[in-house]
């Protein structure tokens, strides 16, 4: 196809191409960066999560007393083991996505040279079996390290440390964790055991990559453990949390006792991540739709405004599959010059989001996504014009002037 | 003429009527966005306390002492200690200053039947509620000796008034918060301002219904009553949480009233020579102080979120793309009567005239794209309005908004037709009349 035509006669009419132009790169900017933006929080809603999530139902008992009572703890363990269809039970400080966390800096070395964020997950007895935990390597907490581990002032000050896998292979790569040393403050933590990875209470807390920054801890009944953790059958989550809130309640009637099923923290959790990716893909189909119209009804107008040139050419022998083919070449030529310039300009953008908006930089693997949606669109748009200029009759030229 | 030629371009949008729509649709689209992100973002940034907002200062200083570990190491840190929160309240170098936290607390209601339930609280001193012009309905706060002397005295707020007493006087009463007894001194009317901006750096839901309960700093920090506040950073290892008087951890904010520019100054040089006392006594370290506005910490220090300004930029974009396409359009609407114009013009008509029609006529599909516009801003808003954010109820469209939705749509078709009409009255009349 003899592309050199095209071109002469889009230098003619300078206006139509232009804003052809214009439109598709102005859409391609917009499309890489909301599509990648789409692409982070899809990420994020997708992370795994090595806990039996499905199964898990989480009763917070909010007390007054600062001074735990240690012999409730275990009262309300037995009672609520009692239910019928409790797999396991045990009592937390935090979970995943629970956003309430306490994070350190711990470091590999007792100089506290190489701080990392981390949170701690201080865990009583049993929370392996009621949180449903994968070991990989090593051993969890004997009763012992149970009974002796506490947490005072947000120091622990248990000896030993079960951590996540993607935790082990960040502060020790290509080695085995097991029997390494963390250093929190004066107090030395050994990592007895790593289990799959479990997601932090808050994924931005440990900044990039820092979402399965969590160990965990065994701690005694003598520390703040609010949260009590019931494991059952997926089925019988919902009536299994009814009857674990009515027992805890007459069993603490001064306390505020409430709690849903973990899909429900993570529900909510993620609300916002939700409602923001169909926002996003929300505007980029308004967008597509109205640069579509927009390029549908500018090539309708300029295709009849070359009417006379059409019914020339198929009265010098084009066929109607030439002509289709003409408008067809030309849309394609625009639209690449204006997915050229359109992935520029996305760049740019992408790279004013990354500085003020403190976004990541736009991967130019998204550039060809824009490119091919909007090359699909646009000869999809000029696909009816072009049908309509093929129908024109030579016999429209040997007429009017 | 000009009503000639809002009668022309009504007789064009009728015969035209599929391709007006569109052009119609694709303005409203862009517009109900941009209205939709603006009216958040007014919403989100407007000024909580207008008459007062360039007097109510923010002093930051560094509370950490060694060079080591620092809250930010190139400004001052947002909280400071109680020593020093408690040194700049007494020195009473301004006006009015208060120190403050944000701490939750348990309120357990009276009647057998009811559960105990959570409440927000603001413990500080005496001083706020004057400072912030907090309005009581009932009672009033408690004086600088009932907070030295840890009196068991809290003000309320009116939806917990209503919520445990029905809305009447409870001044006198007693209220259980954390297992502990409370008189309740006063109840404010409903004050939540928008941002919170008291406790900005205090804790979160910066948007919302406001706090419940203010209760005196030392009674709070007490060792009978020991509530600890939301943000607590302690910059040295096994500090003593428990005992925030004296424990190396920063958590407190303090607001100072300056009326004049002079009295700033001053203040600004007060803080600086205290800064400088307490690091010859080995106490701090960073020289570094701050004193800003509310106004200015409400214009630098982002407190509107990243979201909302992200969106207003993304809806900026998407109106863009709506006027080029529009251009395509009205460019594609306006050609197709080239034979109109050129009658037109061999009629007499100047350029200007031919220009000014079409311009009209762009004018006029703006004022359509802003009727429209309106309604898909309305949508947007309730959109928002059930989102899962804090500031979602605040979501409300307001009057001024609908005079910025027409000059948006006004200003958006004029600037889009001013291609096609320009391409119109360049068109050269003799070729015209002469085609059959």
């Amino acid at each position: 196809m003899d592309i050199q035509p095209i071109f002469r006669s889009l230098r003619k009419h300078r206006i139509p191409a232009t804003l052809i132009v214009l439109e598709i790169a102005l859409a391609c900017a917009v499309l890489c960066n909301a599509v990648f933006m789409m692409s982070q929080r899809f990420e994020h809603l997708t992370l795994g999560n090595a806990i039996d999530e499905r199964g898990i139902s989480i009763i917070t008992v909010d007390g007054v007393d600062t001074s735990p009572n240690i012999s409730a703890i275990p009262r309300d363990l037995a009672a609520l083991r009692r239910i019928d269809g409790v797999k396991a039970a045990a009592v937390v400080d935090s979970f995943p996505l629970s956003e309430n966390s306490w994070e350190s800096g711990l470091s590999t070395t007792p100089a506290q040279h190489n701080d990392v964020n981390t949170s701690f997950y201080p865990v009583g007895q049993g929370a392996e079996k009621a949180l449903g935990l994968r070991l990989l390597q090593g051993r969890f907490f004997t009763s012992a390290e149970y009974a002796a581990g506490t947490v005072k002032n947000y120091t622990p000050n248990s000896p030993v440390t079960v951590i996540t896998q993607r935790y082990a292979q960040l502060r020790w790569p290509q080695q085995d964790a097991l029997g390494k040393a963390l250093y929190s403050g004066i107090q030395r933590l050994t990592v007895i055991g790593v289990v799959a990875n479990v997601l932090a209470p808050s994924l931005a807390v440990n900044g990039a990559n820092g979402e399965y920054n969590s160990i965990f801890m065994p701690v005694n009944y003598a520390s703040s453990l609010p949260y009590y953790v019931l494991r059952s059958a997926p089925g019988d989550r919902v009536r299994v949390l009814q009857e674990a809130i009515k027992t805890l309640r007459k069993l603490r009637p001064q306390e505020i006792v409430s709690g849903d099923v973990f899909s429900d923290f993570r529900g909510r959790y993620f609300a916002s991540t939700h409602s923001t990716l169909s926002t996003l893909g929300f505007v980029c189909l308004v967008m597509l739709a109205v640069t579509a119209v927009g390029i549908v009804g500018l090539s309708s107008f300029w295709v009849a405004q070359r009417r006379h040139t059409i019914g020339i050419r198929r009265a010098l022998g084009a066929t109607r599959h030439d002509i289709l083919r003409y408008f067809q070449v030309e849309n394609f030529l625009l639209t690449t010059i204006g997915i050229a310039f359109g992935m520029l300009l996305a760049y740019g953008v992408g790279l004013l989001l990354m500085q003020y908006y403190e976004l990541p930089r736009l991967p130019w693997t998204y550039l060809p996504v824009g490119a091919v949606v909007l090359w699909v669109i646009g000869q999809l748009a000029v696909l009816g014009p072009a049908l309509r200029a093929a129908a024109v009759p030579p016999v429209v030229a040997t007429r009017s002037m | 003429m000009f009503g000639y030629y809002v009668d022309l371009a009504l007789r064009s949008m009728k015969r035209n009527a599929v391709l007006t729509a569109l052009m119609v649709t694709t303005l409203a689209v862009g517009i109900g966005a941009c209205i939709t992100t603006l009216t958040v973002y007014s919403v989100l940034s407007g000024d909580p306390l207008p008459d007062r907002s360039a007097r109510l200062f923010y002093p930051r200083i560094d509370p950490v002492p060694e060079a080591a570990q620092s809250l930010k190491k190139d400004k001052p840190a947002s909280i400071m200690t109680y020593t020093d929160a408690m040194n700049l309240v007494r020195a009473r170098k301004a006006q009015l200053q208060a120190a403050m936290a944000l701490a939750t607390v348990t309120v357990s209601p009276q009647g057998a039947s009811s559960f105990p339930f959570k409440e927000s609280a603001i413990i500080t001193t005496p001083d706020f509620f004057a400072m912030f012009d907090a309005p009581f309905q009932y009672g009033g706060g408690w004086s600088a000796a009932d907070g030295a002397n840890q009196a068991h005295e809290v003000v309320i707020a009116k939806a917990l008034n209503d919520k445990l007493y029905g809305g009447k006087d409870s001044v006198g009463q007693t209220v259980q918060i954390d297992k502990h007894d409370f008189r309740i001194a006063g109840v404010l009317k409903h004050w939540a301002p928008e941002p919170r901006f008291y406790a900005l750096d205090l804790g979160p839901h910066t948007y919302g219904d406001g706090d419940g309960i203010f209760m005196p700093l030392q009674t709070a920090l007490s060792k009978s009553i020991g509530i600890s506040p939301i943000n607590v950073f302690c910059f040295q290892d096994n500090a003593d949480m428990s005992h925030l008087q004296t424990a190396p951890c920063a958590a407190f904010g303090v607001w100072v009233q300056l009326e004049r520019a002079s009295d700033a100054t001053a203040y600004r040089r007060f803080l600086s020579d205290y800064v400088q006392e307490q690091i010859a006594a080995g106490r701090m370290h960073y020289p570094a102080v701050s004193l800003r506005n509310l106004t200015q910490r409400l214009s630098h220090e982002g407190v509107v979120p990243q979201d909302v300004r992200l969106q207003v930029w993304l809806a900026f974009g998407f109106l863009l793309i709506c006027v080029v396409n529009t251009v395509g359009l009205l460019l594609a609407k306006c050609l197709r009567r080239a034979r109109e114009i050129g009658v037109r013009r061999a009629l007499g008509a100047s350029r200007r005239h031919i220009f000014a029609q079409f311009m009209v006529e762009a004018g006029l599909i703006g004022i359509a794209g802003g009727l429209l516009g309106l309604g898909f801003a309305e949508l947007g808003v309730l959109n928002v309005r059930h989102q899962p954010t804090e500031y979602a109820s605040l979501a409300h469209m307001h009057p001024c908004m609908f005079a910025l939705t027409f000059l948006v749509a006004l200003a958006a078709s004029l600037f889009a037709g001013l291609l096609p009409a320009w391409r119109a009255c360049t068109v050269a009349p003799a070729p015209q009349i002469k085609s059959t």
